[in-house]
């Protein structure tokens, strides 16, 4: 039987059955590697063009990069990054784990998930292809406002704003998919308020992608047909408003970078406790901690735009709305040190880039609570210190939530131990390349150098010289990080189905590396050994 | 060996079909544009087949998806469970077609009570006002834009009156169908959709002989200022709703006519007439603050 079994598969070249095996999976973990990849490639790009623009930055003068091609640089990179490394970084680790974390058999509705993947290759090639392209890629920065994106842009923005809408599709695809998993396959017995963090944390981000993402569709759309159908959104000449753009952009905007950061929250949240072998402190905090940072999100955008003239009744709304978020944020900084406190803590990889997410990111929000004021903002808008408080919240925040989220779950993935002695080497490369690189930014906004411009005053020169050499380190410290993970894959020392030895939740419960298809019947939960401890 | 609680389909490639779908469309889309409103570097690509190719693709994923998920619902692969994550997912679908329609509604909120007004000195702008336009006067709908076009406005209880009560008689003859399912009534659900698709249809019609009027007779078009702007792309996106609604319904029809769906599980009729129900009530908020107030 079993001879006949085999020849009745057709006899394919590996090739075929290569593309037709990641071209048309369902599965949540093979879609998760694809997400992973994708959004690990781009950082590699979107890395490249950050060198550029540091290249540029070493010295004063224009040396390496003519000013619209740096202005192409700075616009890609941005764009690159948010919607191509952080977001699909975080959606892959979504696919991978969520399932395993509630005992799903896999997402929802999986051939949804396929189409919500694949749609982002092409979205980023249409992209991309605007670098070479007449004219040159969109130049006007990652927030495209009009009138630089409508009026003065160059016509690839066209290709961009199609590009945008494909990447939207996508997000909510893969969003929805999110929600009706959650909601829905569940095993028996977790309830909402036993959902592991990182569960919790997602749901409320694909909410937040819903409810925003079609905020950016209707811009760009508006953008498009101000270009070419004559219309007047941006316009004041046909009773529009060039601020009307802002609006609608930091409305999807301000959820976005709460998009951009609530998973890495799930991720401190998971790991925290197990390397301080203790329960995670306020579990039920951080649940509302977390909806209320959402709830917020909705109504504080105006805090990017107070010098574009509002009223100042919506100022200092803004402002104190603006505030209010520090509060739910500063109870979740607080639940992590708690949680350490007092812990027989040890500090494997994981650990190190979380902790060093908690400390940095707690700088790049008390940077966010200055510029909240708006006296003050008055003084730092778009300059560097802009530009180094979002880095603080998006590269030692978002950014190294990924990567210890990879570490953490990599034995699980690939079945191996990654290499521990190269994992601390590049967190101690990057933890000091990454405040080399963006703490003299701080300085450099203070003392009045505007964002996104090619060259600078003399003034500006040595703590740019002292930022450019930090970002050489950082980007050589993620080749290396790139290494690990090409080598763990190959092999490294067998890992154990629980890995780290009080780590908890449903993934642990499988064996290393995780099967293909992984509880097609559900599991029992709490699992017996967990039930045990809470006794 | 146990049963699976939840059925998993191995592969399929209507997502791959799809997102070249879209891709095609995308790339056709922009180079239409340009083509048609002399850009640059659009000589020679296609743009328009493309476009109309990629379309053709998506519908022909379309097809081939819907198609393979009814064949496996038919086949009694669908569990309850499965249902409501269909149902859930399509539920969510329309809270963001609720927020696209939200930005355009934004922006004529936006235009009515700030942009507007402020060009005409509101509030501490009588300086901008006086450098600028100092002709411009205040009015909605706007009859004379900052620069100068000039349009009438559309009236509400002409045409676009007739369109709601149509639109509002569709949603309830929807849900009498939903009811003669309910009830297994076989002759009177096609009948009641038939009705649907008709009102429907009707509506449509009436919107291309408004748009007609609008261009020929009172000078509205897209250019004419941002009472135009708003008016084109809420309408506009309306009745490309109303059309793919239509379509669905048609589809609905046609399925319901050879026999598909039973009184307990009809979950693609369920969400087409949602959708149905979202369009009817857009267009309530539609007439309100776009024709009437």
């Amino acid at each position: 039987m079993a001879v006949t079994a085999d020849h009745a598969i057709p006899n394919r070249s590996p090739l075929i059955a290569f593309l037709s095996r990641w071209l048309l999976t369902t599965n949540h973990k093979e879609i998760g590697t694809l997400y992973l990849c994708l959004s690990f490639t781009l950082f590699f790009i979107a890395g490249a063009m950050a060198m550029v623009i540091r290249l540029e930055l070493f010295q004063p003068g224009i040396q390496f990069a003519e000013p619209l091609f740096y202005n192409q640089m700075v616009t890609m990179h941005g764009l690159l990054m948010v919607f191509g490394v952080v977001m699909p970084g975080f959606v892959g680790l979504a696919n991978w784990l969520i399932p395993m974390m509630i005992g799903a058999p896999d997402m929802a509705l999986p051939r949804l998930n396929n189409f919500s993947f694949w749609i982002l290759p092409f979205a980023f090639g249409l992209l991309l292809s605007t670098l070479f392209m007449e004219g040159g890629a969109p130049n006007f920065g990652w927030t495209f406002y009009a009138p630089l994106s409508t009026t003065y842009g160059p016509p690839s923005t066209d290709f961009f704003i199609l590009g945008v809408h494909l990447m939207g599709i996508s997000s909510v695809l893969g969003a929805i998919n999110i929600i009706v998993t959650i909601f829905n396959l569940r095993v028996e017995g977790m309830t909402l308020m036993k959902m592991p963090l990182f569960v919790w944390t997602w749901l409320i981000t694909a909410f937040l992608l819903v409810m925003v993402m079609p905020v950016l569709a209707g811009a760009v759309t508006m953008m498009l047909t101000d270009r070419h159908f004559g219309t007047s959104f941006f316009s004041a000449v046909g009773g529009g408003d060039p601020v009307l753009f802002q609006h609608v952009f930091w409305f999807f905007g301000h959820p976005e970078v709460y998009i951009l950061i609530l998973p890495g929250f799930g991720i401190a949240s998971q790991i925290i406790p197990t390397f301080a072998r203790k329960k995670l402190f306020g579990y039920h905090s951080m649940v509302y901690a977390t909806i209320a940072i959402a709830v917020l999100s909705f109504v504080v955008w105006g805090h990017h735009m107070f010098t574009t003239g509002m009223p100042l009744a919506a100022e200092l709304f803004v402002m104190y709305a603006t505030m209010l978020i520090a509060v739910p944020t500063g109870v979740k900084v607080f639940n992590w040190v708690a949680t350490m406190w007092r812990g027989s803590m040890t500090f494997e990889t994981p650990m190190l880039f979380a902790i060093g997410f908690v400390i940095l990111f707690t700088i790049g929000g008390f940077s966010g609570l200055m510029l909240a004021l708006v006296p003050v903002d008055f003084q730092y808008h778009d300059t560097f210190f802009v530009v180094a408080h979002f880095h603080y919240v998006l590269y030692p925040g978002a950014i190294f939530g990924i990567m210890s989220a990879v570490y953490y779950w990599l034995p699980k993935w690939t079945g191996n131990m990654y290499d521990e002695r190269l994992g601390k080497l590049h967190f101690w490369i990057a933890i000091v390349a990454v405040n080399m690189t963006f703490f003299p930014m701080h300085f450099l906004g203070l003392a009045g150098m505007p964002r996104r411009i090619v060259d600078y005053s003399l003034q500006f020169a040595d703590f740019n010289m002292v930022a450019s050499i930090g970002a050489g380190m950082l980007g050589m410290s993620q080749l290396l990080f790139l290494y690990i993970v090409v080598k763990c894959i190959r092999g490294g020392e067998k890992a154990s189905s629980r890995v780290w030895d009080s780590a908890e939740g449903l993934e642990w419960t499988l064996p290393s590396p995780a099967p293909l298809h992984t509880f097609t019947t559900p599991p029992k939960f709490p699992t017996p050994e967990e039930d045990y401890q809470h006794e | 060996m146990e049963t699976p609680r939840y059925y998993v389909p191995h592969s399929s490639p209507w997502p791959i079909i799809g997102s070249v779908a879209l891709a095609v469309t995308a790339y056709g889309a922009v180079n239409f544009i340009h083509q048609s409103t002399d850009k640059v570097g659009a000589e020679g690509s296609w743009g328009q087949p493309v476009f109309f190719i990629g379309l053709a693709m998506i519908a022909f994923m379309m097809f081939g998806w819907f198609g393979t998920v009814i064949r496996e619902s038919i086949r009694g692969m669908n569990s309850d469970l499965m249902d409501r994550s269909y149902r859930q997912g399509m539920a969510w679908f329309i809270v963001s077609e609720i927020m696209f329609f939200g930005v355009f509604f934004g922006a004529l909120f936006y235009a009515r009570i700030i942009s507007v007004p402020w060009l005409a000195g509101a509030g501490n702008n009588l300086e901008t006002h006086v450098l600028l336009w100092p002709d411009f006067a205040d009015t909605w709908p706007l009859f004379m834009t900052p620069g100068g076009s000039i349009t009438e406005a559309m009236e509400a209880w002409g045409l676009p009156f007739i369109n709601t009560v149509i639109l509002v008689t569709s949603s309830v003859t929807v849900t009498f169908a939903h009811w003669a399912l309910k009830k297994n009534q076989r002759v009177l659900l096609p009948i009641w959709l038939a009705i649907t698709v008709a009102l429907g249809t009707t509506f449509l019609i009436l919107q291309v002989v408004e748009y007609q009027e609008a261009y020929t007779e009172l000078g509205l078009t897209l250019g004419s200022g941002i009472y135009g702007s708003t008016f084109f792309l809420l309408t506009g996106f309306h009745g490309a709703h109303v059309t793919m609604g239509t379509i669905m319904l048609t589809v609905m029809l046609l399925r319901s006519l050879r026999g598909h769906f039973s009184a307990e599980n009809h979950f693609a009729f369920e969400a087409v007439s949602w959708y149905w129900h979202f369009v009817d009530v857009v267009w309530l908020f539609l007439f309100t603050f776009v024709y009437w107030f």
